[in-house]
Parts: C-alpha cells; structure tokens; sequence
C-alpha cells in the first residue's frame, strides 16, 4: 500500500513549480539572445555579397536624389579589426599572463596582493574611460615632442587601447587557472630537483593550459567587440590599412558610425557588420572549443 | 643519512622538536605514529619539501653523505632524495613516458637515447613496465590508482636518487595495490636508502628494516623493527603498538 502525506504532496507539487520557473527563466534570458542572431541573419544577409567583404566605404547615397547607390563593404574594418585585435593580443596575452604568474606563483606577499587588487578594479573601468585615458597619454607625450602626432589617432594608439582593456582580464583568468593546479602537482615536479621558475613555466603552466587559453580568447572577443575606446584612437579609416600610424577601422566602430547615419546603404553595411561580428565571436568559441579538445584527444585519455 | 636536532615550524606552530636520528643505507625505515604526530614534517625536511610551505622554518641539521643539506642548494638536495607522496600526483597533461621522463627533460637532458633507457629501467624497477609498455604515450592520469603510485616511483627513480622518501605512499591503496608496493620496496632498498611513512603498523612491520615512533612532535623510540615491536622501551610504544592510543 501506498502511503501518501501531505507533505509529500506539497513538495511535489513545490518541486514541479519551482522547475517550471526555472524552465521560464531559461526562455526569458534566450529570447534577447535568439533575437539578436535572427535580426542580424536577416536584415544583415541582404548586405552579404562578394563585394562586401572586398570593398570599402561607398559614398553616402540618398536614394531619393540618386538612382543607383554604390553598394560598398566593410573590407576597411575587418582588416583593422584583424590587425587591431592582433596587435592587441600580442601585447595584452604575454604581459597579462606573466601577471598572472606572478600573482599566483609568486604574489603572496603585499605587491602581489595589490597587483591583484588593481586589475580587479581595471576590469571594472568603463571602456570608454581607457580610450580617454590613451588618447590624453599619448596626446601629453606628443605635446612634451616625444612621439608624432598622428600616433594620437593611430592602428597603434587602438591596439593600445583594447591592450588596456584585455590585460586585466588575462590577468585575472591567467590567475585563477593556475590557481587551479593543485599544489600536489608543484611538489611533485619541486621534488625531482626542477628549479621553481622551470616547474612554474614547463609544468603548472602546461597543466593550466586549458584556462590560459579560455582566458585569452575571452579576452580577445572582449576586444573585438569595443567601440568605445576606439572612438578617440583608432579613429576610423574609410579606405582601409594605411600603416600603423595611420588611422585604422574596426568592425564595431562601422556598426555605430553607419548605424546612425540617414543613409540606408550605409546602414545595411551596418546590419552586415553586425553579422560578420557575430560569426567572429563563435568562430572564437568553437576554434578554442576545437583546440582544447584535440589536445586531449592527442594525449588519449582513458579516464 | 643523519638528523641533528632538528625541529620545524609552520609559522608559530612547533611540528617537531629537537629529532635526532640516523637512518642506514640500503635499508627501510618505516617512521610510525599518530596522526598529527610531525612524521609527513620529518621527511619533508629531509629533502627541504617543508620550506616550499609558506611561514613554514627548519632549524638543526641533516646529513647526507658527511654534508649538511641546509647548507645546499636545495634543487640539488632534491635530485638526491627524491619523494613520493600520498595521494600519486602524475602530471596531468603529461604522457606516462613523458611523466617518468620529467625529472631528466626539465633538468635539460635532450639525449632521446638516454631518456628511452632511463624511462625503461626505472619502469622495470618500478615494476610497471609490463603494464605499461605498449601504451607509453597515454595520459598518466587514465592509469589506475595503484599503478598511478608506481608510475610516480618511477619518476622518482629516474632522477637516480641515494634516497627515496615516501610518504604514506599506500594510504589511498586497495591492499592488492598496497602488496605490489610493498614487494617493491622491499626491492628498491637493494639500491636505494628509502625512508617510509606509514599510519599502517603492519605495513612498516612487514617492510622496514628499522622503525622509529613519533609522538608530538618527538621522537620516542627508533630501533630495529622486530625489537621496537616485540620489545619496545617506551610505554608510549608500548601503548601505541597494542593499539591502546592513536
């Protein structure tokens, strides 16, 4: 015989409620998410031709004054964004992750703990805020006569700017996966007789690597996606890579710049922009998902 | 080897005091007692594991071979005696080839030939080598507890050490697993100083050649085996090997 208490039923019945409410939230937090790949599918595949990934900006055109627009791409800004995020990356990955080192490796004393402290309040700077910040530094440092001008508005002040941004959080997440790696694995590598400094980059950097490289590319989405900071350093550039000194496009840059304009080819480029990014972003994830798993595989790991 | 009056630290906490024993060549020593009673801290100090603990200080002396390794550098001290832990701790991302080779490889040995041999003997005399040779180049994590342990004797082994500390090296083992261990030991002390630490006394009854008692911190009672378990000294022996403490 069953035997059936109310209780019983009460926590059934709380059970299923609270699954449901779960299972609603789970929608709601999907919807913006859902939205923004159909919207950008949409109305950015009428922008997606040859041409739009090899030409760059066309002329403003109004339609009702024109009879043909010239339909133009956004070559300039993938190009910047590739060299931006790059350069970007190659400063950012090396100094962020040493940071990270050093504070977990080495940091537990008080220069390491206020290392960390300040990247942790760095994170939380309004991007904006960093490309004020490089854009009066390297304006003072051109004004005092000990860099050109036009560095101001630059691929290099850019790539700075986004560099500031992602150091920080490399640091962070280089941070917490060493920290991952437990203690027993450095005592086993210190007892062979492996110097501290070979055990920390051969073996704890190795076994962490899997969050090194999940911090990094993080970070590099991070950045592909800033607009802000790029506004007053990058600058812009309508007809793509000039040099490093020049001024240079990014992709989020043009999704702001034509977005706004009154000019529908200007803004479909836009909407095209804002796929391209899109697709940038989970090409990252699926290379670092990829990588990661290859990795292991090669090894074969049973267990 | 031989310990002077050492005493150790974790900050202000006192873990051993004033230790003085000589351990024999070629032999086991198994060191005995209760938890907490400062046995993991004595070998830890004997190849200067316990200074890597932040706050943590050694004071007295160990000799090895006429020297005083607090006069060493301690890199060096460590290729000398090796150590194996408690829990087996491969390296995770590292084949079972590369774990064993390590030691060699991170100390700069590039040598493919030498490696291949060093890999092989310590294997063999790690009496894993059957188990493993034809999958040397998969993850040493996918191994089996037991085998994990041996792959980490192994490593140790392959440095080429006078000494071999182990610590609790059985603990997390089946006793199947624990016998493979045990048998050995009882063969690496041919060509090996090896110092054991074991909460197990039958464990150290059946491998050591000598047993010494910790309690609090002190050394109570170090003698041959047999003698320290059919006639302790001490009452506090005494009252531990019968089981009435601890």
């Amino acid at each position: 015989m069953k035997v059936r208490f109310d209780r019983d039923v009460r926590r059934r019945w709380k059970s299923h409620a609270i699954s449901v409410a779960a299972l609603a939230c789970v929608i709601l937090a999907l919807i913006p998410l859902a939205s923004i790949l159909v919207e950008a599918m949409i109305r950015g595949l009428g922008a997606v031709s040859p041409s739009f990934f090899v030409e760059t900006q066309p002329a403003p055109c109004n339609p009702q004054v024109s009879a043909v627009c010239e339909q133009g791409g956004i070559a300039n800004a993938i190009q910047g964004t590739l060299i931006l995020v790059g350069i970007a990356a190659g400063i950012s990955l090396p100094a962020g992750i040493l940071t990270g080192i050093y504070v977990s490796e080495y940091g537990n004393n008080r220069i390491g703990r206020s290392v960390r402290f300040f990247t942790d309040i760095m994170t939380e700077i309004p991007s904006i805020v960093v490309g004020i910040f490089v854009y009066a530094l390297l304006l003072e440092l051109a004004s005092l006569g000990w860099l050109d001008r036009r560095l101001v508005f630059s691929a290099l002040s850019g790539s700075l700017a986004l560099a500031t941004i992602m150091v920080p959080i490399v640091a962070r997440t280089s941070e917490e996966a060493l920290k991952l790696v437990p203690t027993s694995t450095r005592e086993a590598a210190l007892a062979l007789g492996i110097p501290k400094y070979r055990v920390t980059l051969r073996v704890v950097l190795s076994s962490a690597r899997s969050g090194l490289i999940t911090g990094g590319l993080l970070a590099v989405a991070r950045a592909s996606g800033e607009t802000a900071p790029l506004i007053m350093t990058a600058f812009g550039n309508p007809f793509g890579f000039q040099g490093l000194t020049q001024p240079a496009e990014a992709l989020p840059r043009i999704i702001f710049y034509y977005g706004i304009s009154p000019f529908p080819n200007w803004q479909q480029l836009a909407w095209g922009a804002a796929l391209v990014l899109v697709f940038i972003m989970l090409a990252i994830s699926v290379v670092a998902r990829l990588a990661l798993r290859s990795r292991v595989a090669r090894r074969g790991v049973v267990a | 080897m031989r310990l002077e009056n050492l005493s150790a630290w974790y900050g202000s906490k006192r873990a051993l005091q004033d230790v003085t024993l000589d351990v024999e060549e070629h032999a086991v020593t198994a060191i005995i007692g209760p938890s907490g009673c400062g046995k993991s801290t004595l070998i830890r100090c004997m190849n200067r594991m316990h200074e890597t603990v932040p706050k943590a200080r050694v004071e007295g002396k160990v000799h090895l071979d006429g020297e005083d390794i607090y006069a060493l550098d301690p890199v060096s001290v460590r290729r000398r005696v090796g150590m194996v832990f408690q829990r087996a701790n491969p390296f995770p991302t590292m084949s079972i080839y590369d774990n064993v080779a390590a030691g060699l490889r991170l100390n700069g040995m590039r040598d493919r030939r030498r490696l291949d041999e060093t890999v092989l003997r310590s294997l063999k005399q790690a009496a894993l080598w059957d188990e493993v040779k034809d999958s040397m180049d998969v993850s040493g994590v996918g191994l089996s507890g037991g085998q994990q342990q041996r792959l980490c004797i192994a490593r140790a082994l392959a440095v080429e050490p006078e000494v071999l500390l182990m610590d609790e090296p059985c603990s997390a083992l089946d006793p199947i697993a624990t016998a493979k261990i045990e048998d050995l030991i009882f063969d690496l002390k041919k060509q090996y100083t090896v110092v054991i630490v074991t909460h197990n006394m039958q464990q150290a009854a059946r491998v050591a050649d000598y047993t010494a008692f910790m309690y609090l911190g002190r050394l109570i009672e170090f003698n041959r085996t047999r003698d320290l378990f059919e006639k302790p000294r001490e009452e506090l022996t005494e009252n531990y090997i019968t089981g009435r403490f601890g």
